[in-house]
C-alpha cells in the first residue's frame, strides 16, 4: 500500500444523545476502494460527512488527499467528489445544466465546465438524453449523472454513499463496471453499502462498522476466514440422529447446524476431512440423507460481526 | 475554518457562486411555469374579493379603495411570496443537493444568495404582473413612473430581507411542506393584522399599535406614498430601514445556520 489517500484516526461525533461515531479509525491506501460496511445506522454515512466535509467531527482528526478536513476543508473539497444514496441533482434542470452547473461551482469557468459535460454525457450514456429535465430519468440515470457530477473535476478521491441502494440489477451492474474502471484509473475509492456482493465485487479491503464502532477490517477473503473456512452439512434424518453425529465428530469440531437435523464439520482438509467424515459416519451405521460443502459468504461474516454486538 | 487563505473563497468567487446558483434557481422556475401561475392565483382571488366584495363596505380616508387596496395586495403578495425561498432550500436539502454543494469548493453563502436572489427576480416578475392586474379592475396611480418604479423597489428590498427569514425557517425544517406549514403561522398576523386591507383606526385599541407599525404595514404606507402620492421620504425611510434590518439580523443567522446544517 502506497501512502494513504484517506485516514481517519479516532473519529466521533454524536447528534444530541445518539453516537453516531464513537472512535472510528481507518485508512484508504491511494488507488485502492474500501468498503464501508454496515447496517443501517451503523455511522456510514456520518464518517462520509466528515471526510467531506460536510461536518465537522467532535473529536478524532481526519486527511483527504493529504488535507486536514477541519483545517483545510477547501482543499479537501477540491480533492474529492462525492455521489450519494439520493442521487443529489436538480430535477427541473437537464442533464447538462446539472453538470455544468458543478462545473463552475468547482470554479472551472464556464467554457470549461461545458467541455467536461459533453464528455462526462457522453461517457455515461446520458448524450441523448442530457437536453431533457432530470425529472424525465429512470432512476438508474439519476445515479449515473449523480456519479458524473462527482467526476466533473477527475478528483482524485471518490465517496461513494450507497451508490447502488435501490437500483435494478442491471442499473447496479452499470454502475458497477463505472467504478471498476475508474478505479482501474488509479482513482481512490470509499465507497458505502449494505450489499456484501458490492463489497466483495468493488472493495479490495473492508471495514465493518457497527453502533459507531470498527467490527472488523480486512479483504473479503480474510473476514470470510475468520468465521472459519468451508466446511461440510450433513442432513440427517432427525435431530436424535444429527444429535448422535455431533458427538461421534466431536473431535472433529461438529457441531448442531441451525437446522436441527443438520451437523456442521469444518472441513480443513477439504476432500481428505469429508471422506473421514463419510467413512467413520458409515461405520457407525447412519444413513446420511444429503451431503453439502458451505462456503462462508460474507453476508454470514457480517451477521456473525454485527449480530453479536446489537 | 480559516477560508481567507483558501482559494475560492474570495469576493469575487462569492460573486460569481452566487450567480451561477441564481440561475440555476431562475432556470428551475422557467422549467416549472405552473408555479408561478397558481403564485398569482391566491393575490388575484384577493384583489377580486377585496375589490368586488368586500370593497364596497371598506371606507378609507381620502382616497379610492381600490387605489388603497392595490399597494396592499401587492406588498401581501411579496410577503407570502417569500414563503418560497423557504420551499426551496427545504426541498434542496430534503433532496440532498445541500450535501452536494456543501462538498463543493464554492463560497458557502452563495447557496442562500442565489436562492434569495432569484426569489427576488421572481418577486418582481410577480408584482409587474400584479400592477398590470390592478389596472385592469380599475387601479391608477398619481405619480411619475419612476416613483412608481421607486414603490416596486421598496417592496423588492422587503421580499428580500423578508426572504432571508424564510431560508431560516427553510434550513431548520426537514421537507418543503414542513416549511409550508411553519411559514402561515408567521405570515398571518403580519399580513391581516396590517393595514394592507382596511385602515387601522377601525380596529380595536390594543391592535392598532401593531397594525400600524409592523414591517409589512410601513412597508405597504411606503409603496402607497410613491404609487398615490403624499409625503413619501417619511414613510419610505422606515421601510428601508425596517427592510435593512431585517437582511442584517437574519441574513448572517440564516448564513449561520447553512453552515450548521
Amino acid at each position: 500500500m502506497t501512502s494513504p489517500a484517506i485516514v481517519a484516526e479516532g473519529l466521533v461525533k454524536h447528534f444530541g444523545d445518539v453516537h453516531a461515531l464513537r472512535g472510528v479509525s481507518f485508512e484508504v491506501g491511494s488507488g485502492t476502494v474500501l468498503g464501508l460496511l454496515g447496517p443501517n445506522g451503523a455511522g456510514k454515512t456520518t464518517a462520509v460527512r466528515i471526510l467531506t466535509t460536510i461536518i465537522v467531527p467532535d473529536s478524532g482528526r481526519a486527511v483527504v488527499a493529504g488535507h486536514d478536513v477541519v483545517a483545510s476543508p477547501q482543499s479537501v473539497r477540491r480533492s474529492i467528489g462525492l455521489a450519494g444514496q439520493y442521487a443529489a441533482v436538480d430535477e427541473n434542470l437537464t442533464g447538462r445544466e446539472n453538470l455544468v452547473l458543478i462545473g463552475r461551482l468547482n470554479h472551472m469557468g464556464t467554457a470549461a465546465s461545458r467541455q467536461r459535460a459533453v464528455e462526462l454525457l457522453d461517457q455515461f450514456h446520458l448524450t441523448d438524453a442530457a437536453g431533457r429535465p432530470v425529472r424525465t430519468y429512470s432512476g438508474g440515470m439519476r445515479r449515473r449523472l449523480d456519479l458524473a457530477a462527482a467526476l466533473v473535476t477527475h478528483p482524485p478521491v471518490l465517496l461513494l454513499d450507497e451508490p447502488t441502494t435501490g437500483l435494478d440489477p442491471a442499473s447496479r451492474q452499470d454502475l458497477w463496471d463505472v467504478i471498476g474502471s475508474l478505479v482501474a484509473d488509479g482513482t481512490t475509492v470509499l465507497l458505502t453499502t449494505q450489499y456484501l456482493e458490492e463489497a466483495d465485487r468493488l472493495a479490495d479491503r473492508i471495514v465493518v462498522i457497527d453502533h459507531g464502532t470498527v467490527a472488523a477490517e480486512g479483504t473479503s477473503t480474510e473476514l470470510k476466514a475468520r468465521i472459519g473456512g468451508i466446511s461440510a452439512v450433513l442432513s440427517l434424518t432427525d435431530a436424535s440422529v444429527a444429535s448422535r453425529v455431533a458427538d461421534l465428530l466431536v473431535d472433529s469440531h461438529a457441531v448442531i447446524g441451525a437446522d436441527d437435523s443438520t451437523v456442521v464439520v469444518p472441513a480443513r482438509n477439504g476432500a481428505a476431512t469429508v471422506r473421514d467424515v463419510l467413512n467413520r459416519v458409515d461405520a457407525a451405521g447412519i444413513e446420511i440423507v444429503r451431503l453439502d460443502m458451505h462456503e462462508p459468504t460474507l453476508d454470514e461474516v457480517f451477521l456473525t460481526l454485527t449480530g453479536s454486538r446489537s | 475554518m480559516n477560508t481567507s487563505t483558501d482559494h475560492g473563497a474570495g469576493f469575487g468567487w462569492a460573486v460569481r457562486d452566487t450567480l451561477a446558483m441564481t440561475g440555476r434557481n431562475i432556470t428551475a422556475m422557467r422549467r416549472v411555469p405552473q408555479v408561478l401561475v397558481f403564485s398569482l392565483v391566491q393575490p388575484v382571488i384577493f384583489v377580486l374579493m377585496f375589490r368586488f366584495v368586500f370593497g364596497g363596505a371598506i371606507k378609507v380616508p381620502g382616497r379610492d379603495y381600490v387605489d388603497y387596496l392595490m399597494p396592499g395586495i401587492f406588498v401581501q403578495t411579496m410577503t407570502f411570496g417569500a414563503i418560497n425561498t423557504a420551499i426551496g432550500l427545504a426541498d434542496d436539502k430534503g433532496k440532498g443537493l445541500l450535501e452536494r454543494l456543501q462538498s463543493l469548493p464554492m463560497t458557502r453563502s452563495a447557496v442562500l444568495g442565489g436562492r434569495v436572489l432569484a426569489d427576488s427576480i421572481r418577486n418582481l416578475v410577480i408584482v409587474t404582473l400584479m400592477i398590470l392586474i390592478g389596472f385592469a379592475v380599475g387601479f391608477d396611480t398619481h405619480t411619475n413612473a419612476i416613483m412608481v418604479v421607486s414603490g416596486v423597489l421598496v417592496m423588492v428590498a422587503f421580499g428580500f430581507a423578508l426572504s432571508w427569514l424564510f431560508a431560516l425557517i427553510g434550513l431548520s425544517v426537514t421537507n418543503s411542506e414542513a416549511a409550508q406549514a411553519a411559514a402561515f403561522p408567521i405570515l398571518a398576523p403580519l399580513t391581516f393584522a396590517s393595514n394592507l386591507f382596511v385602515d387601522p383606526s377601525t380596529m380595536p385599541g390594543w391592535l392598532q399599535p401593531w397594525a400600524r407599525n409592523q414591517p409589512v404595514s410601513v412597508t405597504a404606507d411606503a409603496v402607497r406614498a410613491c404609487m398615490l402620492g403624499g409625503p413619501t421620504a417619511s414613510k419610505v425611510v422606515p421601510a428601508l430601514l425596517w427592510s435593512l434590518a431585517f437582511g442584517l439580523v437574519l441574513g448572517p443567522l440564516a448564513v449561520r445556520r447553512y453552515r450548521r446544517s
